[in-house]
């Protein structure tokens, strides 16, 4: 409750500040940290990349800028009543009901997203303090661990993460908070985050998690908050080493840094969010040289991308701009289901293996 | 002795008369192929009733129809053009139209559309060479009178008309004059071509009603868009920089004058006592000496006489323009479907090319649904008259080409040729004597002094364009601007302070703030007023003729969205034609083409409004407001743009 009542002041401050510059005959404008690539530093503290000192102003001088304000009222006014309510929404569903807010509509949800991201940066609240929900959740897990679960009527339900789950594995629930998710036991030496759902399938299918002694998590492509929480917890509580095993271009190399860094979209919460013990397993550029693996030709896109990364402050270490080098060099891009190219069993019997004992994983 | 070879040849020469020459050489009067066929038929037809009517004093009401005489077989079509024109007199009806360069107007130094008097006669001939068939006529003129009908035919041996038949006949009509040629030719080629002929033709023409009935029966009706007469063009003397030797000698010849100074002083324009000694004296010659006794030397020196003395330039209201408002104004009507963002017209005040008269006028149709990526289309007059083919030729054609176009928003390759953008481009000279590269009259030869006037005009009526075109930019910002201010800014005080609980915050002093301008907004209406409603001027009430007047209002609301007070005047451009019935508060002065106010210390956020209503104009003629300031630094103003002077 105090919760609640805290994310209303917050919230509310906001609404506060425009009206005392109306108040003040000041034109009204909000402050925020920049969110963008230049605007992300290491904090020290938390080994995770979060934004600079640098201050982008909503300001209502413009019309971009008065809309912004108008659209983050309404959007103010929203939380405010959904929380007294004790109702909550999807960040579509909210986009939804922002087509009634005629001259605060917004013209795509990607907009609305990211101005709920903006009052997150705002407040230091989190969007589910706002009663706000991602529609992205359902990512996976198979391994030998045991998570108890608070369900929706309260009960507290122990799952096995093999033993109770079909070849789909655990579903991640969008709040995998400790009052909603714990573990309970679990006997594994690692977690493998795996990129795509063949993949995942695959190494099901091979049953490497049990081989191997393995947690494996499905990252679905760019992952959502609430896996990317899920793997810290199981980093820091747990003890477990995280890798992170995906496709070989510019865009799952961003995957990775999100898990591991902090995405530059979430960087308030970096230290809420990231993992900065992962790893980063593969699939990368040398491999292809070293595993002779089947490539496509980099597009126009991907090598602007990867140059990007050259001139993102989280990729600046040896590792990352050698291999970046080496793949614009190389100007081609594989899949990790390009290993198949060697049969079905390869990756798990050959790749994997060679890789985990390279990082000394495994011995 | 053997015969000389040249009473031989003797034998075989005899003369050639002007009808068989040109059956010889059709294509030297437009007759060239079986499309240009029909159009030149429709054209002289269309052009003669056009000059009748308008020397008669008498809108033309001209009906152009196009029959198909045997099913598309043989391509036979008889033309059909009938005016509501003075008529023609019985007796020369077979000369007008059975006898090539026979006419009035060959002889006559004015404006007009036909001048060699080939045209009509000549189409009579190609029907006569194509089809067999004589040409029948219709004329009537007055109403107490029968018309007559005649079949005519020419012939070509000694350039004399046929009479075939005549007869009286009953005809509804007060007065005109009513043709039907049958020819063959290409109409289904030559269909795009009569409808953009008469289409052109209305629009230069915007006192002319043009009914056409095509083959298939369908009518179009191409509207009057004004109920005056253009100004009648008068005959002028010949000026002595445009004289050749032969005229000169054949002028010198027939004189009835005594005196060489009479002979100039009267048969000539331009020529004044002074001048007249002035030229006798270069020319070494007596001015009392009889002109007929001028030998051809003595007559040559005269000529370079001619040029070497300054003479003042012909008289130039002799010629009949269509002016800028009428131009915009068919221009409007014409291109409806089109929805144009704007028109711009541009008359240049006449000049002389080697003794001629001459005026350019220009417009310029912008936007709507013209094609963005296609050469802007050109539509070329001379005289009034829709020049179709040879553009490539025509000197208004290397005129817009060498106009740098891309710095008034065209696109352009390299600054030269035909400019590519969603655009009409009009091109009208008058002249009393239109220099053509050719008989079949399509395309204006390159004459230095033409081509830089239709330069200078196009260059004002492009730097208009442009002025519209930043004007739109600039609209769509302060448009945003005023979004801000009107909706968003309210609509945020109301969020937060609903969202707080507390009561509406004042927004002026933050509007202020945001805007930190002059704020200058205008609208433009045009209504029907009925008369008890009209006019007010210095409070007395006046009454206009007409049972109901349509008003053009203009609103002026100025903002000071300063933080301090200020003081500037306000200029607002109106038509010529439009005549100012109100205007409140009182302007400081009204001038011909502007209204001026002086704003006398606005405050900040204080608001007035001004307006002014006219009269005489059609929609069109004023559709927005031309606004000025001068007297406050033009930064500060949105809505308005620094006052250049007159």
């Amino acid at each position: 409750m105090q919760r609640d009542r805290d994310a209303i002041s917050k919230i509310q401050s906001i609404a506060e500040k425009v009206y005392n510059d109306f108040k003040n005959s000041e034109i009204p404008c909000i402050t925020l940290p920049t969110r963008t690539k230049s605007n992300i530093v290491f904090s020290e503290k938390h080994s995770v990349w979060k934004y600079g000192k640098n201050l982008s102003k909503r300001s209502a001088k413009t019309l971009d800028g008065a809309y912004m304000l108008l659209r983050t009222m309404y959007i103010v006014e929203f939380i405010k009543q959904m929380i007294e309510n004790k109702k909550s929404s999807t960040l579509r569903e909210m986009y939804y009901i922002s087509e009634g807010w005629s001259l605060a509509k917004f013209n795509s949800q990607q907009e609305s997203d990211s101005l709920a991201e903006d009052l997150e940066v705002i407040t230091g609240c989190l969007r589910e303090d706002f009663k706000l929900r991602p529609e992205e959740d359902g990512a996976r897990i198979i391994g030998n661990i045991v998570i108890e679960e608070v369900t929706r009527t309260g009960v507290k339900r122990k799952i096995h993460c093999q033993d109770d789950v079909g070849d789909a594995g655990y579903s991640i629930p969008y709040n995998v908070e400790p009052e909603k998710i714990s573990f309970k036991k679990y006997d594994a030496d690692f977690v493998l985050a795996v990129e795509t759902g063949g993949m995942f399938d695959r190494l099901v299918e091979n049953g490497f998690d049990e081989k191997s002694r393995a947690i494996l998590v499905h990252l679905k492509g760019q992952p959502a908050r609430s896996t990317r929480r899920l793997l810290k917890r199981l980093n820091e509580e747990l003890g477990l080493p995280v890798l992170v095993f995906t496709d070989c271009d510019p865009w799952s190399y961003r995957i990775f840094a999100s898990v591991a860094y902090g995405a530059i979209k979430t960087a308030h919460i970096s230290e809420y969010l990231a993992t900065p013990a992962a790893q980063f397993l593969g699939v990368t550029p040398s491999d292809i040289v070293n595993y002779e693996l089947p490539t496509d030709d980099l597009t126009k896109e991907d090598i602007n991308a990867l140059k990007s990364e050259l001139s993102d402050p989280r990729f600046q270490d040896e590792f990352w701009k050698g291999e970046i080098k080496l793949q614009l060099q190389l100007g081609k891009k594989s899949e990790q289901q390009a290993l198949a190219k060697y049969g079905l069993d390869y990756v798990t019997d050959t790749y994997l293996p060679e890789k985990l004992s390279e990082m000394g994983i495994i011995k | 002795m053997a015969n000389p070879i040249a009473l031989k040849l003797a034998q075989k020469q005899k003369e050639i008369s002007v009808a068989e020459f040109f059956e010889r050489n059709k294509h030297i009067l437009g007759f060239g192929n079986p499309t240009r066929a029909i159009i030149t038929s429709v054209k002289e037809g269309v052009d003669n009733s056009l000059d009748a009517c308008e020397e008669a004093g008498i809108l033309p009401d001209i009906l152009v129809e196009i029959k198909d005489e045997d099913g598309g077989e043989k391509n036979e079509y008889k033309i059909i053009v009938e005016d509501n024109g003075p008529g023609i007199i019985k007796k020369q009806i077979p000369n007008v139209f059975g006898r090539l360069l026979y006419g009035s107007r060959f002889h006559a130094i004015k404006q007009s559309r036909g001048q060699q008097g080939i045209g009509i006669s000549a189409v009579v001939l190609y029907g006569q060479l194509t089809t067999g068939k004589p040409t029948r006529v219709i004329s009537k003129i007055d109403e107490k009178m029968p018309a007559y009908v005649y079949e005519i035919g020419i012939n070509t041996h000694n350039n004399t008309p046929e009479i075939i038949s005549q007869d009286i006949t009953h005809w509804e009509k007060p007065c005109g004059t009513r043709i039907e040629i049958n020819i063959i030719g290409d109409y289904i080629r030559g269909k795009r071509f009569v409808h953009e002929y008469l289409q052109s033709t209305s629009i230069v023409n915007p006192h002319a009603q043009i009914t056409f009935i095509a083959p298939d029966g369908e009518k179009h009706v191409f509207e009057r868009t004004a109920d005056i007469l253009p100004r009648p063009s008068t005959e002028i003397k010949p000026h002595p920089y445009g004289i050749e030797l032969g005229t000169l000698m054949k002028m010198a010849k027939s004189t009835k004058c005594r005196k060489l100074s009479a002979f100039l002083k009267t048969e000539f324009s331009s020529m004044g006592e002074r001048t007249t000694n002035a030229v006798c004296k270069e020319a070494g010659l007596d001015k009392n000496i009889n002109p007929k006794m001028l030998t051809r030397d003595q007559l040559l020196t005269l000529l370079k006489a001619f040029k070497k003395v300054k003479i003042m330039a012909p008289p130039t209201n002799c010629l009949s323009p269509i002016g800028e408002t009428l131009i915009r104004r068919s221009l409007k009507h014409e291109t409806q479907e089109i929805s144009p963002e704007f028109i711009v017209t541009t008359s240049r005040p006449p000049s002389v090319f080697s003794g001629n008269p001459f005026q350019v006028e220009v417009g310029i149709v912008y936007g709507g649904n013209l094609p963005k990526d296609s050469p802007v289309k050109i539509l070329r007059f001379a005289n009034r008259v829709p020049l179709l083919y040879q553009q490539g030729d025509c000197v208004s054609t290397a005129a817009i080409s060498s106009i740098d176009w891309r710095r008034y928003g065209l696109e352009q390759k390299g600054g030269k040729g035909i400019p590519v953008g969603p655009a009409i481009f009009l091109v009208h000279v008058a002249s009393t004597h239109v220099p053509f590269t050719s008989e079949s009259k399509e395309a204006i030869a390159d004459i230095p002094e033409i081509e830089n006037e239709i330069k200078l005009a196009f260059r004002e009526c492009a730097r208009k364009m442009q002025r519209h075109l930043t004007k739109k930019a600039k609209r769509a910002k302060t448009r945003e601007k005023f979004d801000l201010i009107t909706k968003i800014l309210p609509e945020l005080a109301k969020k937060t302070s609903l969202i707080l609980n507390k009561p509406i915050p004042p927004l002026d002093e933050v509007i202020t703030k945001i805007m930190d301008v002059v704020w200058i907004e205008d609208s433009v209406e045009y209504t029907k007023k009925p008369l008890s409603q009209v006019i007010k001027s210095d409070g007395q009430t006046t009454l206009y003729e007409g049972s109901d007047e349509h008003v053009t209002t203009s609103r002026i609301t100025i903002v000071n969205y300063k933080r301090k007070p200020l003081k500037f005047n306000l200029y607002a451009l109106k038509p010529r034609e439009g005549k100012i019935i109100k205007a409140d508060p009182k302007p400081i002065e009204i001038k011909d083409y502007y209204l001026k106010w002086k704003i006398d210390n606005i405050k900040p956020t204080e608001k007035i409004e001004l307006l002014f209503e006219m009269t005489s104009l059609a929609k069109e003629d004023f559709e927005e407001n031309d606004l000025y300031i001068d007297g406050i630094n033009p930064e500060y103003v949105i809505g308005a743009e620094k006052w250049e002077g007159e």
